[in-house]
């Protein structure tokens, strides 16, 4: 499985599926696909290299560490900012009815906290994935 | 045949008949007066781009309408990622590669 060919190919195309992953995950609002979608395309970017290089390589590229503080604190971004809300007089997660400007629709800055929790949607996704099948790789039982 | 695969087969019969009941329930397709085609949807076709400012419908829904769904989703890939963890891996000195 591990041949020259396929890791060139793999080392060749990882930059363009992270930033296509990443121009997908920043531009939900405004464009089919989504913070889900992103962060499953990051992931797989990730998975794809771990896969032609076995999982010392790909543990490399992303750190064990950065997956935990993408579990840990994903959920806490997502609630941090839904106390936006909160605190300028709304309901929790309030996104117009907080007085928040959605700016024009079409561009990137459109949608107030919209786009801000669909960066933390796609990180968290991408982390969940890449933590799955880190540990399922590593510990062969 | 022992008890248990009796007890097995039985439950998982009750589970079929449940879930085909409501099934059965179900309002046809294509029916203009089913309960999905409610204000609800009118609302979000006409009223969402205005309300969240977003043009990709899915995501205006996703995440300004049903935020905490989307909240609490993220809770389940946590505990999905959680549950593997705990299930496989061994940590400690045995065979930890920390």
């Amino acid at each position: 499985m591990r041949d020259i060919i396929f890791k060139r190919i793999i080392t060749l195309i990882l930059p363009f599926i992270q930033v296509y992953g990443f121009y997908v995950i920043f531009h939900g609002q405004i464009s089919p696909g989504g913070s889900f979608a992103g962060g499953i395309i990051v992931a797989l970017g990730i998975i794809a290299y771990a896969t032609a290089f076995g999982a010392e390589e790909g543990r490399a590229v992303l750190p064990e560490k950065v997956t935990t503080w993408a579990e840990s604190y994903g959920t806490l971004w997502y609630a941090l900012l839904g106390m936006v809300g909160i605190v300028k007089g709304g309901p929790f997660l309030a996104n117009r009815l907080a007085g928040i400007d959605l700016g024009v629709p079409g561009t990137l800055s459109s949608g107030g906290l919209i786009a801000l929790l669909g960066i933390g949607v796609g990180i968290r996704v991408a982390s969940t994935m890449v933590t799955l099948f880190f540990t399922m790789l590593e510990e062969e039982v | 045949m022992n008890l248990r695969t009796l007890l097995v087969l039985l439950i998982a019969t009750l589970a079929v008949y449940v879930m085909l009941g409501a099934a059965a329930e179900l309002p046809p397709y294509g029916v203009p007066d089913s309960p999905a085609f409610n204000q609800l949807a009118e609302r979000y076709v006409g009223k969402a781009l205005e309300e969240t400012g977003v043009l990709n419908m899915v995501t205006s829904i996703v995440l300004d309408y049903r935020a905490y769904d989307t909240m609490f989703e993220t809770i389940v890939l946590f505990t999905a990622a959680l549950a593997v963890i705990v299930a496989l891996k061994t940590g400690g000195e045995t065979g930890g590669k920390r």
